[in-house]
């Protein structure tokens, strides 16, 4: 593998950058694996990077049954934060916070994470209340949270409507959230862990588990048989698809979660804006794009396309926000289908089948998770126990009544 | 866009129309007696299909009405509506 440098970008030039190889190997299923991550997106390919890097396992294959990245990691909005109300959620995501500032480093690849900050709104003397308690929970969980009134809010946002339909009354600002580019994550996480070892299969649906006595024995491919007896199912809205193979249910409700570009503009906004009102949040992309969203289409699907009235009710809230966007062309609509979850908090842990493990409920918030997701999985697959960070996370909660209940408490559209 | 054929109302526009979820659901007869690994299923575990599903809807911004409506989640399309304790129909090309 070439080493990304300065240096090896300049001796290629030398040459008219003709030299580059590809980034991962295009492998072949073997017939047996150490361990198997099913699903090629960032979740599932972070797991096998960190299986390889921190856990020394290194007979590892991650089956994608599309191309790398091309589910929900190539079709979010890209933010990245950690407002959460829960002290198991703000830690385990301000963890992956943490991993995402060094992560271009780590693996040598571009990410291009970029700590904008990330503001929602207040609307009326509620929201005001509910934004001071959030950035309390999150200065009390350790997260870095500043509360800012109307002025300074409106002082620090260029063109935000002075007089939108919902009024702006506060601020809360996380200055280390931000974005980064959502296909570098999966290609540098491929290109890390292929240098590891991992065989990265594109193409390669599961269509079968081979459970014997309670436990996984192998999977059925469309490329073949594989004997493997520790698995990772990292699928996000396919999850119940998966589950159903392999015997069981899931508290999952698959949603399309839809999101839209306009065309390219030069630099007009610098932040992460979140509207509770509206549920609109938008951003713009490195290339100029406005890149935006607001809620799910509130009904299951597994359609990777959305319905016409959240495309206008994302408009609507844009336009009201920032008025001087209203002829600005969106270019591209598209929808992923997301695993969201009744307490809207993550499925981290064990299956009821003995050596499969899932990775699944991150709902319409799964990107800013890909790092300390993978992390927490790795080390579950590794070595049989949860991590710290992700133990409040079990399927087993459901039973046991110890919900985390994020949808309620931290007021933010997951 | 869906457009969903109230039975009391004939075919609306989505937009009028909230999705109560997976139909039929079934509580557990006695709570008090039921495990809390049933209990949890009845609760938050779904069979979350990936093609033709059953759920209640309710027309939310119309005459109130709830309903059942049979729906593929891949292509959108209903094959059935019917009403709040009907039994599933014969749906074309099933057994
Ligand atoms: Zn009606």
């Amino acid at each position: 593998m070439t080493r990304y440098s300065a240096w090896s970008l300049l001796r290629a030039g030398l040459s008219g950058q003709r030299t580059w190889t590809p980034a991962w190997r295009d492998a072949k299923p073997k017939k047996s694996y150490e361990a198997v991550i099913i699903g090629g997106g960032g979740h599932g390919l972070a797991t096998a990077y960190y299986l390889a890097s921190k856990h020394g396992l290194r007979d590892i294959a991650v089956l994608e049954r599309g191309w790398i990245g091309g589910g929900n990691t190539g079709r979010n909005t890209t933010v990245i934060r950690s407002n959460y109300f829960f002290p198991e959620s703000t830690r385990f995501y301000d963890f992956s916070l943490s991993l995402y500032e060094d992560l271009s480093r780590e693996l040598n690849y571009n990410i291009m994470f970029s700590r904008r900050g990330m503001w929602s709104f207040a609307h009326d003397r509620h929201g005001v209340e509910m934004l001071r308690r959030s950035a309390n929970a999150m200065r009390l969980n350790g997260a870095d949270a500043e509360y800012h009134e109307a002025d300074e809010v409106f002082r620090r946002i260029p063109g935000l409507n002075p007089s939108p339909r919902f009024p702006i009354l506060a601020g809360l600002l996380q200055p280390r959230g931000g974005t980064a580019r959502h296909d570098a994550v999966a290609w540098g996480y491929a290109r890390a862990a292929d240098s590891l070892g991992v065989d990265i299969i594109q193409n390669c649906e599961v269509t079968g588990f081979d459970i014997r006595d309670g436990r996984i024995r192998g999977l059925e491919t469309s490329l073949g048989d594989i004997a493997v007896e520790r698995v990772g199912l990292a699928v996000a809205g396919h999850s119940s698809v998966m589950a159903a193979r392999a015997g069981f249910r899931l508290p999952i409700v698959s949603y399309a979660l839809q999101a839209f570009v306009s065309e390219p503009m030069k630099p007009v906004l610098d932040t992460v804006v979140l509207a509770p009102s509206t549920g609109t949040y938008l951003s713009q992309s490195d290339k100029g794009e406005i890149v935006v969203g607001s809620a799910l289409d509130l009904f299951p699907s597994y359609a990777q396309r959305g319905s016409l009235p959240v495309l206008e009710h994302t408009a609507a809230g844009l336009i009201d926000l920032f008025p001087h966007f209203s002829r600005v062309r969106l270019l591209r609509q598209w929808a992923g289908i997301v695993d969201v979850v009744q307490d809207s908090t993550p499925i981290l842990g064990e299956s009821p089948v003995k050596g499969l493990y899932l990775n699944c409920g991150w709902g319409t918030g799964g990107f800013k998770a890909i790092p300390g997701g993978g992390f927490c999985f790795a080390h579950n697959i590794a070595t049989g126990e949860a991590h710290p960070l992700a133990a409040a996370f079990s399927l087993d909660r459901f039973r046991t009544g110890a919900l985390i209940d994020e949808a309620a408490a931290s007021g933010i559209a997951h | 866009m869906l457009l969903i054929d109230c039975p009391w109302c004939g075919p609306r526009a989505e937009s009028e129309f909230r999705c109560g979820g997976e139909s039929p659901i079934v509580r557990p007869a006695d709570p008090a007696a039921t495990d809390d690994t049933t209990w949890a299923d009845y609760m938050f575990f779904r069979d979350n299909v990936k093609g033709l599903g059953f759920e209640r809807w309710h027309h939310r911004y119309g005459c109130g009405l709830w309903f059942n409506i049979a729906r593929d989640t891949v292509s959108h399309r209903i094959l059935a509506v019917y009403g709040i304790t009907d039994p599933r129909p014969a749906l074309e090309g099933e057994a």
